[in-house]
């Protein structure tokens, strides 16, 4: 069924035969994917194909509600830890996997706080030190100019894309190997959303980056990688350009020139 | 119902004008309907509450707060009810906040979905529904008797925050189940712990619906008398409890806990069951201070949750 083709570069995480359970209902279909270090793959594919759910499996996030089950593996290179498995602690994984989500979601704290909470809750760091990670993160989301002088104001003060931008911060400042972005700009304005997909280009040197997206104009603009799911099924996974301009499956074909979904 | 605008002229079919006419005049039928039916309510609880006025109002006076009980209506007073309520509120909510928050936080937050707590949320809802003097009868045995704590502020204390344990269990759990998902989920996503999401985030942002149900829990409380009697409450005390300080160290006293008690409901329904008119007075006059103690309970309350609601958005 799936015509994986594995891509030339080196490995971040990889999924073997991954499938995952609401309850009863399975969500994700023996999904066998690689992620490729320090790039960005794009996930697309119509409402309820399972990219999200495949995303959220990568910080086990599905964790925090009963009733849901993996199966397969999920493995997390260079040590190969199976991040399904039942052994292995979600606090540890999502220490080290950050996540962007759909809306902006800032607490309704100040933006200092915002951006210092994930090294807060690790414990352990001087002020300054804390000071200086909050800048750099802030930095790296390209939203430092625009807060420097006020830190202390509240979150909520910051505009939809500002908020979103801080989200990303505070992902970023726990320098996460993978940082998750689930539909980060379908709550923003076009001109916000450039800015993330500007910041997703630049941060994609550094970190892996794996994105949801409806949107398969964004997904041809930030990504290196796109993977074509439905039903719950990896159809397809390639480099982005081939995806768009010569998909070797119909049903990848059909979807991205807008024949279905 | 006039038709005459513009869209209503548009609408040309007889039979179509006819049917939104009577479906307006229906509406306005209700709102007239509804708007006597409030009135009804709230005429009779004004003529309640202005009778209570009325017969007792002209009892009010320092001298009625500031003195004890009397066999004399004219000397009479009720400063050891009110002290006496005040103390019996303050046990109650020390004792029904941390069980409370604890058994709520505990019951949305970490305890599994499965048939054992199917089963508490169920039984709580329905200790919510039990009538208070079975309270006073359990507490009676229990803190009386078997633990040996007298017919004392402590025993009332407790006996209260048993009854109000249930409302505030199911204010407390609807408040952190009003936290969006989001918040927790971002929290998570950082690798926060169940407790730092909770202690950082969740309680923060649903202190105000705890603290509200909590206070309307309490003003609930505050005219409870039948319970209070079961335990052992008396009716004529004319000393205060011993001063919760002490000139030795530590210098903290807890004696006053186990001192006898009364509160203002009690007080008044001892006078209402004497015969002479004089003590009926005083015992509007104490119906009166009671319910303003409840209103300001209540405004606490809407003050509390303002506050929060000025802090949080979403």
């Amino acid at each position: 069924m799936s015509t994986t083709t594995t891509p030339p570069t080196a490995l971040k995480a990889e999924s073997k035969d991954l499938s995952f359970f609401y309850g009863d209902v399975q969500a994700l279909k023996t999904i066998s994917l690689g992620l490729p270090d320090r790039h960005a793959t794009a996930l697309i594919g119509p409402s309820g194909c399972g990219k999200t759910t495949y995303l959220r499996c990568l910080n086990r996030m599905h964790d925090l509600y009963p009733g849901n089950r993996y199966e397969g593996e999920l493995l997390l290179y260079p040590e190969r830890i199976n991040l399904v498995a039942s052994e292995i602690d979600p606090i540890e994984i999502r220490m080290r996997i950050g996540m962007v989500f759909q809306r902006p979601n800032p607490f309704p704290k100040s933006i200092y706080e915002n951006v210092a909470y994930g090294l807060r809750i690790r414990g352990g760091m001087k002020r300054t030190d804390l000071d200086h990670a909050v800048e750099r993160a802030l930095r790296d989301a390209a939203l430092w100019p625009e807060v420097r002088d006020r830190l202390n104001d509240q979150a909520f003060n910051l505009s939809g894309g500002q908020q979103q931008r801080l989200c990303i911060a505070r992902a970023l400042a726990t320098r996460p190997e993978i940082l998750l972005f689930d539909e980060p700009t379908s709550a923003l304005d076009p001109t916000a959303t450039a800015r993330i997909e500007e910041l997703v280009n630049d941060l994609k040197q550094k970190v892996t980056i794996v994105i949801v997206t409806h949107n398969m104009q964004q997904a041809a603009r930030v990504s290196d990688y796109t993977a074509f799911m439905y039903e719950g099924r990896l159809i397809e996974c390639d480099r982005t350009d081939r995806i768009f301009t010569n998909p070797s499956n119909k049903l990848t074909e059909a979807y991205v020139t807008g024949r279905f979904g | 119902m006039s038709l005459e605008n513009a869209i209503a002229k548009s609408i040309s079919s007889g039979s179509d004008r006819r049917r939104l006419a009577r479906r307006k005049r229906l509406d306005a039928l209700f709102a007239r309907t509804g708007f006597l039916v409030t009135l009804t309510v709230l005429s009779v609880l004004l003529a309640l509450i202005g009778q209570l006025a009325v017969e007792g109002a002209g009892r009010l006076s320092w001298q009625f707060l500031t003195s004890y009980p009397s066999r004399f209506a004219a000397q009479a007073g009720i400063l050891s009810a009110w002290i006496g309520t005040i103390l019996v509120m303050l046990l109650t909510a020390l004792v029904a906040v941390p069980l409370g928050l604890g058994a709520a936080v505990y019951l949305e937050e970490y305890a599994p979905k499965n048939k054992l707590t199917t089963l508490i949320d169920i039984n709580i809802a329905n200790l919510a529904g039990v009538p208070s003097i079975v309270y006073g009868l359990m507490a009676l045995a229990l803190f009386v008797y078997e633990f040996r704590l007298g017919q004392s502020f402590l025993t009332a204390g407790l006996t209260l925050a048993l009854l109000v344990l249930p409302m505030t269990i199911i204010a407390a759990r609807e408040a952190i189940r009003a936290v969006p998902p989001q918040i927790r989920e971002a929290a998570y996503a950082l690798g926060a712990t169940k407790w730092q999401t909770v202690r950082h985030h969740v309680l923060p942002c649903s202190m105000g619906g705890i603290m509200t149900g909590l206070i309307l829990a309490l003003s609930r409380a505050v005219g409870e008398t039948a319970p209070l009697i079961t335990v052992g409450a008396l009716s004529f005390i004319a000393f205060l409890p011993h001063p919760p300080w002490q000139a030795e160290a530590p210098f903290i006293s807890f004696q006053w806990m186990f001192d006898p008690f009364t509160v203002m409901p009690i007080q008044m329904f001892n006078w209402v069951s004497r015969p002479q008119e004089d003590f009926h007075v005083n015992a509007a006059a104490a119906g009166l201070v009671l319910l303003l103690m409840t209103l300001a309970m209540n405004a606490l309350a809407i003050a509390v949750r303002a506050r929060y609601r000025k802090r949080i958005r979403w």
